[in-house]
């Protein structure tokens, strides 16, 4: 392969308690910590190291979002990705316009293979790879777990309720990466002022003639119902008989 | 108001009971029928099954030997084929509907509501966002179809004994040849299916191994429970991925859900907060799980589980 392109999204670091604005308007993201989307971050680290591994040449971050993502974008580039490119926009996203943009992006560079997460874990909408494998016309492997590549096809495992699930996708393809995929790297401090130098492209949603449609009002945010705290049993049998008395046993 | 369209999920003989919530979601939108598709290679026998769902006008199985196995890429084309006469698409939330849906709405040129778990309108929905940590009123637009998935631990089982009208279609649609599926490699198990079991137990990584979760099995095997664990369980490697209960992996609604040594992430968290009890045992009593816990213990699991074994027999 030549090229891999690899989807990073910028989101509310997973470590963050979130709160729901007392207006209902959406969640608090002022001051909050800001992270490249967990899910992406195996997605880069698996580009990385199938090119480590000789099967590819070149590995290009790409994120849609404001001008804030270029931190993600430098991080993606610390850990080794060679060159990012920033779709810049302030306006929400949704995952169809997503993948339209990718596609843009897809037409200007003809990677052979797209690898995103499988969610991101602010919208949790798990769309965007399967919608631009879509409009692609190519093959997707959702949620993986492994992947070997030979002959120009990418054998896959998917993660699935049932087990785990291999199929045989030809390249170019959009794969999508689950938890297990890889463990990500820690960046070192040299590869970061390495980052620095490495280039990062800058480019607006005009430049690539799309205009947003998006489709979804977001109405309201609440917070979940939450549950009641229970009562407490001091061992075993308090246990046991809490649960008689409910009818659980 | 328009016609719905529901995607049957099953394993080439049964339909899976993710088909029969989506059937519960649909009645609570304003409809002029609800129709189930099966994409298998003779589906009459589930075809049958989804007809004997209360609330289900008709059911149509699209016989084609390339619907052996899901893919998502060939089936996405032929749901775009039958979808001209509904004006809602929907799917379960489980990992066929997710890989399967979103290719479906970017084949229709529209969006996605991903994880429907109440119906307000026709077109207004809410859903989980941020691991359930705030739950979202999003409203599409009624001038196009809507494609959506549903959360399953939302809804309850549709009823039976419907007798809808069962129809074998074809369907004119190009199938790619670009993805060839392998195989499935399902743990082989007698226990009760994590998803749709009434009472599971869960374990997290103070199991400390894979021969330490033996434990967890002996005590489900006892009171009939069904098995799941935390991604950090499942990423030590003590049970197998299709046991991860959270975010990331499956949403559960047990009546009854033990947690054995689980802190509570609220990754974790969120695939059982629709649970009917839940019960928390924990060595460590500051445990966020006893939060949300309707029964609380704070004790050694290894010394609970043993316990718990014996005088249940």
């Amino acid at each position: 392969m030549k090229k891999i392109m690899v989807g990073l999204k910028r989101v509310v670091d997973y470590n963050v308690r979130i709160r729901v604005k007392p207006d209902g308007s959406g969640v608090i993201t002022d001051g909050v910590k800001m992270s490249i989307n967990p899910f992406d971050e195996i997605a880069l680290e698996e580009a990385l190291r199938i090119k480590e591994r000789g099967e590819a040449e070149e590995v290009i971050a790409v994120s849609i979002g404001p001008a804030d993502a270029q931190q993600q974008l430098r991080t993606g580039l610390a850990m080794g990705a060679d060159r990012a490119i920033l779709v810049q926009t302030d306006k929400l996203v949704e995952p169809l316009d997503a993948a339209r943009t990718l596609l843009k992006l897809i037409e200007k560079e003809s990677p052979e293979l797209v690898i995103v997460g499988k969610q991101a874990i602010d919208d949790d909408n798990g769309q965007t790879g399967a919608m631009l494998a879509a409009l692609w016309d190519r093959p997707q492997g959702t949620c993986v777990s492994e992947v070997t590549f030979a002959d120009g096809k990418a054998t896959v495992t998917r993660e699935v309720d049932s087990g785990l699930e291999t199929i045989e996708v030809d390249l170019p393809a959009v794969l999508t990466a689950d938890l297990r995929l890889n463990e990500p790297r820690y960046v070192k401090l040299p590869d970061i002022m390495k980052a620095k130098r490495k280039p990062l492209e800058t480019v607006s949603l005009d430049d690539l003639g799309i205009a947003l449609d998006p489709q979804l009002e977001i109405v309201k945010t609440d917070p979940p119902a939450q549950r009641q705290k229970g009562v407490m049993v001091e061992d075993v049998d308090g246990l046991i008989s809490a649960l008689k008395d409910k009818g659980l046993l | 108001m328009g016609r719905i369209l529901i995607i049957a999920e099953h394993d080439g003989s049964t339909l899976n009971s993710s088909t029969s919530k989506c059937v519960s979601c649909a009645a609570g939108i304003e409809n002029d029928g609800i129709d189930i598709v099966v994409f298998a290679t003779s589906g009459a026998g589930i075809a049958s099954q989804a007809a004997g769902l209360a609330g289900v006008a008709k059911v149509l199985h699209v016989d084609n030997e390339a619907n052996a196995n899901p893919l998502a890429a060939v089936i996405a084309p032929q749901v775009v084929a039958i979808a001209e006469p509904y004006s809602h698409i929907l799917g379960p939330s489980t990992t066929f509907g997710k890989d399967l849906m979103p290719r479906v709405a970017a084949l229709l040129g529209v969006g996605q509501v991903s994880d429907i778990m109440a119906v307000l309108g026709p077109y207004t929905f809410q859903r989980p966002v941020y691991a359930g940590e705030a739950i979202v009123t999003v409203e599409a637009s009624a001038d196009r179809k809507l494609v959506g998935t549903v959360r399953s631990a939302s809804y309850k089982a549709a009823a039976t004994g419907g007798s809808a009208a069962v129809e074998a279609t074809s369907v004119d649609a190009n199938l790619p040849t670009h993805s060839r599926y392998g195989e499935l490699k399902a743990a082989a198990s007698d226990r009760p299916d994590l998803q749709t079991a009434s009472r599971v137990i869960c374990g997290g990584r103070a199991l400390g191994s894979k021969e330490n979760f033996e434990m967890v099995f002996k005590l489900a095997d006892k009171i009939g429970a069904a098995v799941g664990a935390t991604r950090a369980a499942v990423d030590a490697g003590y049970v197998s991925n299709e046991t991860q209960v959270g975010q990331t992996g499956k949403i559960i609604a047990p009546e009854l859900y033990i947690a054995f040594g689980i802190s509570g992430a609220i990754q974790h968290v969120t695939g059982i907060k629709d649970a009917g009890t839940i019960v928390a045992v924990n060595k460590d009593a500051e445990a966020p799980i006893f939060e949300i816990a309707d029964i609380g213990l704070v004790a050694d699991l290894f010394a609970v589980i043993p316990e718990l074994e014996s005088k249940l027999g």
